[in-house]
């Protein structure tokens, strides 16, 4: 024990580290880092779509943010934050003394700064950053500066650290679950993210694939994506929504895995359905793989395509269903309390049911016909994406820091930070469905006159949900510096191995075995 | 609080009123607030907002009785009640309901949304046919019955746009020639696209269908009602791709013949003096009409560009050096960039207009005169 307890301090203690503790501290930090860095960038969508007219930017450097933005959020935020929960929960949880394959630990976490580091600087080369949305779509990609090879390199590094994060979870579940603890005897973020490990092992390399095909395309004189020399820019799309469909999945999953943590708490209840949430989970991951092409409805696909996609996309809404009413009859009877972390769980449950429904609008094809590319897509995927994933990190934050740090929270802040995310976001958000239903397409500099009163809304919306953040950004610091006291459980209503170490975690936790009944 | 303070403070909140109703512009009394689609005009576009209104009913149903719910259980099972937690966990019943039961409403919801798709996607029996073909940053529409092609692009002035004048009723959804439509015929429109994906879409006809180079895609349309309809690139294209309006006049088919013969005559015009030798100042003049439409999306009205983005205009070394290479470019485009081959959009007079332009003016001197003659040559 005294040879393990002894470790390096200061920067090499970071730099070195292989403790699961230590690399999920790291991964929040920058996930953080990166929330910001991707929330400042809208705040400058946002001001410069405050009127019409052109007042802040110029086109192109706004293409150049709303592609950054959504990068930053997808792989710089929302992912790593997921990544950091389950090397911080994932061994306490299971009972295990760490991740099964440490130095890998290091290793993918600190391939992050750097791919970071390439994305950011891209905006900084001759001809500015990428600027051709998130999905990169040729033609339009294969033009444009080396901001775009830059973005190419991030995203394969970005995606290298995922690969390899996934097959330390899926080697860390499998093999060093305490005694007794069999696979349906797992907590649900355990399931979730065993999951979503396997669906990132399956999609990141064909997003590897495509975007490498596109650095040739712009490079090497290859015409995957061009057809004028026989090649086919529609394959790209193909190609990318096949990462990309299980791609919000893995955004999410983990996310359900909390609500599935936060919610039994709080409810003093156990999870409603627990076999029937772990198939859900396993269906909608499956359907993700077969639903790629709605993305694409007007594309102009054969109509056994138009058809087969629609139903299988609709189909999603099946087992979402089951895992949204399971949540609903957990909290059925129970005797709830409402803390910053459940407020976060039942409102990221009720939001990412607004964005499930508007999902289920976009899957029938003739309707996609007239919502696709407009805000109205916008509005559906930040229902999902901010209120499925972000709120649960966020009440994921409050649920386990006094966990982390041995402090907790203070209740009040933690409150105040809920309700003003709150009304930010559905200010922000919700009027976006009805300028996209209006016919304001996305991704434009500028819009016409009858567009203004609802983007205003939306840019005062904005605003509130940026500063919101600083106050989180506070709290968090507040909460590490100090704070009362927690207790070992936490909560009252608390279940799980981790609620039975110390509070904060020591630094090795789990040395042997606890015994599972 | 004395009575005073309280009417400095109801001053203070009406004078935060005022400021309010400033910032929301001419806003909240004039505002439209449109909720829903835009009014539809063809049968198809009527089919879809039934199929959106009835979706919308649905999910709108659903969310409020989930809603309800989850309201009436966390004002109930409160702890602070003393409300007992309860312990079940499991209810296979409630399972297979709540399973069965949406599934059954997405086939009820598929029956409509597959009839509706079928119906869109039957081209047969169009009466006329109209290319479209996306551009950075325009639309080229070629009616193939009538021989009549031209581009339509943005008219909405730049001092609009930079703030510098009041913006009109359609700003930023306006064009310099609309593509004219008769009504009551079946249209076939086949998209494509010249460079990158652009989107062809205009919600008052339910028609939006990607433009893809190496693509020709089809879709129809049949307008009920004369009138001018209004719709927007859909996909992203690049820098100006918020500045590529479409806009539909629909009008009747005695005024369609009219205004296509015109369009003839016009063509025929445009034409016109390829044969002869220009003047340097007739050449210049046109050529920055034509720089106007053409070339200052990208390379700027005064000939500076986008730094490291759009190559400058001014002393550049095509637009200064040998008149070969500058004719190639101009009439060949550059492979990987957004430099278009613009031979195919331009005519022999307006192609040796707008290279006399380009290296007499913006800050440019060669004293050079490219004649459509020369440009015909190398065709």
């Amino acid at each position: 024990m005294s040879a393990h307890d002894s470790h390096p301090t200061g920067l090499s203690r970071w730099l070195f580290t292989t403790n699961h503790k230590d690399i999920g501290t790291l991964y929040l930090w920058f996930s953080f880092t990166m929330f910001l860095v991707g929330g400042a960038m809208a705040m400058i969508i946002r001001a410069e779509l405050w009127q019409p007219g052109l007042q802040l930017v110029e086109p192109h450097f706004f293409n150049q943010m709303t592609t950054v933005h959504a990068l930053v959020m997808v792989f710089g935020a929302v992912m790593p934050a997921f990544t950091g929960l389950a090397n911080w929960q994932l061994p306490l949880m299971i009972g295990a003394p760490d991740m099964a394959l440490p130095r890998l630990n290091n290793w993918s976490f600190w391939l992050l700064p750097f791919a970071a580091t390439l994305l950011v600087l891209s905006l900084f080369m001759p001809g500015g950053g990428p600027a051709a949305g998130w999905t990169l779509y040729p033609p339009l990609t294969v033009q444009g500066g080396m901001g775009m090879d830059f973005t190419i390199l991030a995203v394969h590094i970005l995606g290298m650290s995922s690969i390899l994060g996934s097959i330390n979870i899926i080697a860390t579940i499998l093999n060093m679950r305490a005694p007794g603890m069999t696979l349906m005897k797992m907590p649900l973020f355990v399931w979730t993210w065993l999951i979503t490990a396997f669906l990132l092992l399956a999609s990141i390399p064909v997003l590897a694939g495509a975007v490498t095909m596109l650095l040739t395309d712009r490079h090497f004189g290859t015409h995957f994506f061009d057809a004028a020399g026989g090649g086919d820019p529609v394959m790209f799309q193909h190609i990318f929504w096949f990462f990309g469909h299980p791609e919000v999945y893995i955004l999410v999953l983990p996310a359900f895995g909390v609500f599935s943590q936060i919610i039994p708490t709080f409810a003093r209840k156990p999870l409603f359905g627990y076999t029937s949430m772990v198939f859900a989970t396993a269906t909608i991951a499956f359907l993700s793989f077969i639903v790629w092409a709605h993305h694409m409805y007007t594309v102009g696909m054969p109509m056994a395509g138009e058809l087969f996609f629609m139903y299988s996309t609709m189909l999603i809404a099946v087992p979402t269903g089951v895992k949204i009413f399971n949540w609903m009859a957990t909290m059925w009877r129970g005797s709830m309390t409402f803390e910053t972390p459940m407020l976060y769980a039942i409102a990221g449950v009720f939001l990412f049911a607004v964005g499930g429904v508007t999902g289920l609008m976009l899957s029938i094809t003739p309707a996609d016909f007239q919502y696709h590319d407009t805000y109205f897509v916008v509005a559906h995927f930040h229902y999902t994406i901010f209120a499925g994933s972000v709120l649960a990190l966020m009440g994921a934050a409050y649920y386990w820091i006094p966990k982390w740090t041995g402090h907790m929270y203070n209740e009040t802040l933690g409150k105040t930070h809920f309700w003003l995310t709150m009304i930010g976001f559905n200010l922000t958000f919700f009027p976006q469905h009805f300028l996209g239903l209006a016919g304001m397409p996305r991704r434009i500099p500028d819009y016409a006159l009858q567009f203004t009163e609802f983007n205003q809304w939306s840019s005062v919306g904005a605003f509130i949900l940026g500063a919101a953040q600083l106050l989180w950004l506070y709290i968090l610091i507040k909460t590490v510096k100090g704070g009362e006291k927690a207790t070992d459980k936490v909560w009252e209503g608390a279940e799980g191995l981790e609620w039975t170490v110390p509070s904060p975690a020591p630094y090795h936790t789990f040395s042997t075995p606890p015994q599972v009944r | 609080m004395s009575i005073s303070s309280l009417h400095s403070l109801k001053g203070v909140f009406q004078r935060l009123g005022l400021i309010l109703a400033a910032t929301f512009v001419p806003g909240i009394a004039a505002a439209e607030y449109a909720l829903n689609f835009q009014r539809p005009v063809t049968e198809i576009a009527g089919d879809l907002l039934e199929l959106h209104n009835l979706i919308t009913l649905i999910v709108t149903v659903i969310m409020i009785i989930v809603f309800c719910v989850m309201f009436y259980s966390i004002l109930m099972h409160r702890k602070s009640r003393g409300h007992q937690a309860a312990t079940f966990h499991d209810n296979s019943t409630l399972e297979v309901i709540w399973t069965v039961v949406p599934f059954l409403i997405l086939v009820a919801m598929a029956i409509p949304s597959t009839a509706t798709l079928l119906k869109m996607d039957d081209t047969s029996g169009s009466e006329m046919t109209v290319k479209i073909t996306g551009y950075q940053w325009k639309w080229k529409y070629d009616y193939l019955d009538q021989d009549v092609s031209f581009f339509s692009s943005l008219s909405t002035p730049q001092d609009q746009i930079n703030n510098k004048a009041d913006k009109g009723e359609n700003y930023l959804l306006e064009v310099d020639n609309p593509i004219v439509l008769p009504v009551g015929k079946k249209i076939r429109f086949l998209v494509t696209a010249n460079d990158v994906i652009h989107a062809w879409w205009v919600p008052q006809l339910g028609v939006k269908k990607d433009a893809i180079p190496g693509y020709v895609n089809e879709i129809w349309t049949k307008i009920d009602e004369p009138g001018t309809y209004r719709g927007q690139c859909a996909e992203l294209c690049g820098k100006d791709h918020g500045f590529m309006p479409i806009v539909v006049q629909a009008v009747s088919e005695d005024e369609f013949n009219k205004w296509a013969s015109v369009q003839k005559d016009k063509m025929v015009a445009a034409q016109a003096g390829a044969g002869k030798t220009w003047t340097k100042s007739d050449l210049v003049a046109r050529g920055e009409k034509v720089y106007g439409q053409s070339c200052a999306a990208c390379h700027g009205p005064s000939g500076a560009g986008v730094p490291g983005v759009f190559p400058a205009m001014t002393g550049s070394k095509i637009a200064t050096g040998p008149v070969a290479d500058h004719l190639n470019i101009v009439m060949n485009g550059k492979a990987g960039t957004a430099m278009t081959a613009y031979k195919g959009q331009l005519n022999d007079v307006d192609l040796a207009a707008v290279i006399t332009f380009e290296r007499n003016g913006l800050g440019n001197n060669t004293g050079d005169v490219v004649q459509p003659s020369q440009v015909k040559a190398l065709r």
